[in-house]
Parts: structure tokens; C-alpha cells; sequence
């Protein structure tokens, strides 16, 4: 009677797993268009709801009280966080990574002291991995968030030695790993091998630059995934297979685009610490000739223009420009010129960054075009007009083969009749890699603050109108 | 304990489930990329369903404490994930519908 009783919840616990699992592929699905990406949303937590209502129907769960107040206390944390302005995106994304991450590995390392040494070698090998990858995603996506919010230097802190010494950790983890896997009984053995996972984390975090962060934050998101999918193999749970996989998927997917775009691999981004050499190579270059130009020939240029691509970058980010860039969207539409945005998949410092931000500024998603589709027009583009952005614009990936972005994929704005540029200064951008861009006779530097500069020239505009 | 079939099973489910992924997700639209990341983010911290049941059983008061912390965790991550992407696709606006009203 009472097996039979505690099947039957156990079946339906089942039924609803299965639910909420088609529910999140379809929510990924309908991620495809910004048409019915809402209806994702209300799926993935239609989902999310079920199999949370569907657990607390589990016959061992005796204490209701504790799980009420974590689910509180996770909503107080979490609301705030679904709040943050959008240009803190990147950050945020990164706490949560490591919020996943933290989650999986206390839940594992709770298994690990319920179940040792009654523990199947298989099982102690996936735990193992579980907390490894959990423990390096907690900490490195710590790191990452605090590069992001600028608490940590965003230059690459380099050393010697220093892929050694990585190397060497995660081999101790490995061993301690292995050993536990022979020795279930050695539990003594299990937090060396969390505190390495959580040193090497640090670690592998410190050497990559601002400008590799869309790389890395798509690795770390796809680490949580891998990391969650073991715990679901720990826990035998198809649904958290399942949603880790998705997870996992979604993290490679995104990790090798942004990789491409960059014309790197993993492993490049990982142990290359990119910014450090080039600095030194461009602190000899000598100041060449440029031409610059004010906000009111600037602003003769783009209204007289028929097309005009705009490149946003970072630099866009940081100096809140976008909503003044809308206004010039706005003011040069309605003097009927055509306003495109160029977007390189790896502008900005997580995928995709560009896009929410201009979205944000009420900028029409339509407008917003990719690398590939965008690139054939430049040529019979009036105007390029580059706005915080600098390597993804830099011809010398094209043509340079010394160097250090020789090969990445570029939007070739040098192309234009006219590029303009706007940047604070002559000072090379962030990886250090000085841009021939700037020195072409078709290019206007344009001097100052976005925001301010921008703002400039919608002023100019609007008053040449009138 | 864990019969080599249930693994098996969980292989097969891992790598369909993975199958799938890829392709769902590589049809996303660019545009959407960072919502995406929300997005899964908000649907990775299904792990809570483990924790719950760590902090429900209280098999040991070690095991409640750290299930105890890791719903807190994954909870943010649901109800700010959930938010934060809902926030951003109301954001995403065509021009062809939006009421915006011919300049001419």
C-alpha cells in the first residue's frame, strides 16, 4: 500500500519533470525571433514553476519551513537583480553564473558527505566533475563580474609561469579527484579538491582582458550548464540532464561564435592574455598625422549623407551614449537619411551587448544589422560613423599579417566614402593595438566624449533646420 | 545502487538533450544573444529541485545549511533571470508595426 502510493507521486513528479522539460526546449525555441521570444519567457517559467511545485510534492521532504524561507530569501536577492541597468548586464550575468555554479557545487559537496564511502566509482567520478567545474565557474565568474564592474583591474594580470602553475592545479584536482574515485572512505581529501577548482577559477580569470570577456562569459556560462548536467547525472534528475544540457549547448554555441569573431581559439583566449604584449608594442609608435573635425562639420556631413552606418562599440557603453545616439538616429531619419547599426558579434563585452543597448534606447531592432549582412554595404555608405568602437573596425586585421588581430573578422568601415570616428583621445584602445583606421584620408576624428560629442551634433542639427 | 542501465539512460538523455540544444540554439537570432544567456541562465537553476530536497529531507544539518544557501542562489538566479530577460525583449521594437508616425 505504501509503496505503491509513494510510486504513484513519484509518477506524477515524473510526468511534470517531463512537462517542464518540453517547456524549456520550447521556451529556447521561441527565443529564435524577438517575435515570440516573450512567449519563451512564459514558458521557461511556466516550467520553472512546475517542476519547483512538482518537487515539493516529494515523500522525503519532512521540512517546509527552511525551503519556504530560502525561496523568500532567493526572491528578495533576486528581484533587485532582475533590475540592474541594462549597461550592467555583462556583470550580472556573471554574478548569476556564479550563483549557478555555487548552487551545483553545495548541493554536490552535500551529496558527497551523505553518500561516501557507500558511493559507486562512476558516481564519485561525475561528482567529482560537478564540483570541479562548479567550483572554477563560482570563482571565475566572480572574477569576471568584478572586471566587468571594474573592482579588478580589466588589464590582464600576467606573471610567469603563470600557465604552469594553472596546469599544475588542475592536475592536483584531477589526482585528488582520481583518488577519491579508488578511495571513496579518504573524505578528508574532498575539500582540497574544492579549493583547488575555486583557486584555479581565480586564477584562469586574472590573465584575459575587458575585450575577451564576451569569450569568456559564454566558456563560464557553458561550464555552469556542464556542471548543472552532472548533478543531474548525481542525482539522477533527466530534468537537470536536460536543462544542463541546453545550458551547456547554449555556452559552446555562444563561446565559439564569439571565438570566431575574434579568429581565436579557446585555448587562445584562456592562457593568450592578449592585451599585454601589444601594449608594449604600440607605446613606440609616434604620433602620425589625423584629421579631425568639430560637431558642426560633422554634423554638415551626416545631413547632407543619403546612408549612414553606425558603429557601436564599448566605449558607446561607457559613456552612456545611446540614448543621444537615438536622437541622432531620429533627427537624421527625419531629414530622410538612411541610419543603419553595424554590429560585430564581439562588440561590447558579452554577446549581443550592443543590441540590448541600442534596444534600450528605443532604437528599432530591424536597424541593427550584423557583420556578415552589413559588411557588402559599406562600400556605397556615405558615412561611417565608429562611436566607442576600435578593433573591430581596425583594417589591419585585413591586411596586417604581423598583426596580433591579423585575421579576425572586421566590419570594414575604411570602406566608406567617409569614416568618422568619435574617441576620447589618440590613445590606442583596449587591447593596446594601434588602429591605421585613424590615419586614412577619408577618416574625421571626432574628439571628445561620445555622449557629449553626439549630443553635440543632434544639437547642430536640429538648429541647422530650423 | 545505480544499475549501469539508469546510466546508460542518462547518457542517452544527456546527448539527445544536447543534440537539441545545439539546434535550438543556433537558430537564435544574434539580436537576442544576451537575453539568451539570461534566459538559460534563469532555466539552469532547475538545480534548485536538488537543493530543495537537500534542505526538505535534513539528513544531516551540514547538508541542510548548504541546501539552505544553494536555494537561495538558484532562486535569484530564476526570479532575476526571469526578470531581468523579460525586461529586455519588451525592449526589442520593430519599426515596420511601432506607432511610429511618418516623419514626412
Amino acid at each position: 500500500m505504501m509503496t505503491t502510493e509513494l510510486a504513484g507521486s513519484q509518477v506524477v513528479i515524473e510526468l511534470v519533470y517531463l512537462i517542464a522539460s518540453v517547456l524549456f526546449i520550447l521556451s529556447l525555441k521561441w527565443m529564435s525571433s524577438p517575435t515570440t521570444a516573450r512567449h519563451g519567457i512564459w514558458a521557461g517559467e511556466i516550467g520553472m514553476l512546475l517542476a519547483i511545485c512538482g518537487t515539493l510534492l516529494h515523500h522525503g521532504i519532512v521540512d517546509y519551513r527552511l525551503i519556504a524561507i530560502a525561496l523568500v530569501l532567493g526572491t528578495i536577492i533576486g528581484v533587485p537583480l532582475g533590475r540592474v541597468a541594462m549597461t550592467a548586464v555583462p556583470q550580472r550575468t556573471a554574478l548569476s553564473h556564479a550563483f549557478g555554479a555555487l548552487c551545483v557545487t553545495l548541493v554536490g559537496s552535500a551529496e558527497f558527505y551523505l553518500r561516501t564511502p557507500d558511493i559507486s566509482r562512476f558516481m564519485m567520478a561525475v561528482l567529482s566533475l560537478e564540483v570541479i567545474l562548479g567550483g572554477l565557474t563560482v570563482t571565475g565568474s566572480l572574477m569576471a563580474a568584478g572586471k566587468l564592474q571594474e573592482i579588478l583591474p580589466q588589464r590582464p594580470l600576467t606573471y610567469k609561469g603563470q600557465n604552469l602553475v594553472n596546469f599544475v592545479l588542475l592536475v592536483g584536482a584531477l589526482v585528488i579527484a582520481v583518488s577519491l574515485v579508488l578511495h571513496p572512505e579518504a573524505r578528508v581529501l574532498f575539500p582540497f579538491m574544492i579549493l583547488i577548482a575555486l583557486a584555479f577559477g581565480v586564477l584562469l580569470i586574472i590573465p584575459i582582458g575587458g575585450a575577451d570577456m564576451p569569450t569568456v562569459i559564454s566558456l563560464l556560462n557553458g561550464y555552469a550548464g556542464l556542471s548543472a548536467a552532472a548533478m543531474g547525472f548525481v542525482l539522477d534528475s533527466k530534468l537537470l540532464i536536460i536543462a544542463g544540457a541546453l545550458d551547456g549547448s547554449s555556452g559552446l554555441i555562444l563561446s565559439i561564435i564569439m571565438s570566431k569573431a575574434m579568429n581565436r581559439s579557446f585555448t587562445n583566449v584562456l592562457f593568450g592574455a592578449f592585451g599585454q604584449v601589444q601594449a608594449a608594442a604600440a607605446a613606440g609608435e609616434e604620433a602620425k598625422p589625423v584629421r579631425s573635425a568639430t560637431p558642426e562639420e560633422a554634423a554638415a556631413i551626416l545631413s547632407a549623407a543619403n546612408r549612414v552606418i553606425v558603429v557601436p562599440g564599448y566605449g558607446m557603453a561607457v559613456a552612456q551614449a545611446q540614448h543621444k545616439v537615438r536622437e541622432l538616429y531620429d533627427s537624421l531619419s527625419k531629414r530622410g537619411v538612411d541610419v543603419r547599426f553595424a554590429i560585430h558579434p564581439v562588440a561590447g563585452r558579452m554577446p549581443g551587448h550592443m543590441n540590448v543597448l541600442l534596444a534600450e534606447a528605443d532604437i528599432p531592432y530591424d536597424r541593427l544589422i550584423e557583420m556578415e549582412e552589413i559588411n557588402g554595404d559599406f562600400p556605397q555608405t556615405d558615412v561611417a560613423l565608429v562611436i566607442g568602437a576600435n578593433d573591430v573596425t581596425n583594417p589591419a586585421a585585413r591586411s596586417d599579417a604581423s598583426s596580433p588581430i591579423y585575421g579576425m573578422p572586421i566590419l570594414d568601415v575604411d570602406k566608406a566614402h567617409t569614416v568618422m570616428v568619435i574617441k576620447r583621445s589618440m590613445n590606442p584602445g583596449f587591447a593596446g593595438i594601434d588602429n591605421p583606421l585613424y590615419y586614412l584620408d577619408n577618416t574625421l576624428m571626432l574628439f571628445g566624449d561620445a555622449k557629449a560629442f553626439v549630443g553635440s551634433i543632434v544639437r547642430e542639427l536640429s538648429g541647422g533646420h530650423g | 545502487m545505480n544499475s549501469s542501465s539508469t546510466l546508460i539512460n542518462a547518457l542517452f538523455i544527456f546527448v539527445l538533450a544536447g543534440f537539441i540544444g545545439f539546434e535550438v540554439i543556433r537558430r537564435v537570432s544574434p539580436l537576442l544573444h544576451t537575453p539568451l544567456m539570461s534566459l538559460t541562465n534563469a532555466l539552469d537553476a532547475i538545480a534548485v529541485v536538488g537543493a530543495i530536497v537537500l534542505v526538505g529531507e535534513h539528513k544531516s544539518t551540514l547538508s541542510a545549511v548548504f541546501g539552505f544557501i544553494a536555494v537561495v542562489a538558484a532562486t535569484s538566479n530564476i526570479v532575476g533571470g526571469f526578470l531581468i530577460t523579460d525586461r529586455m525583449l519588451k525592449m526589442f521594437k520593430s519599426s515596420r508595426p511601432a506607432a511610429k508616425p511618418a516623419a514626412k
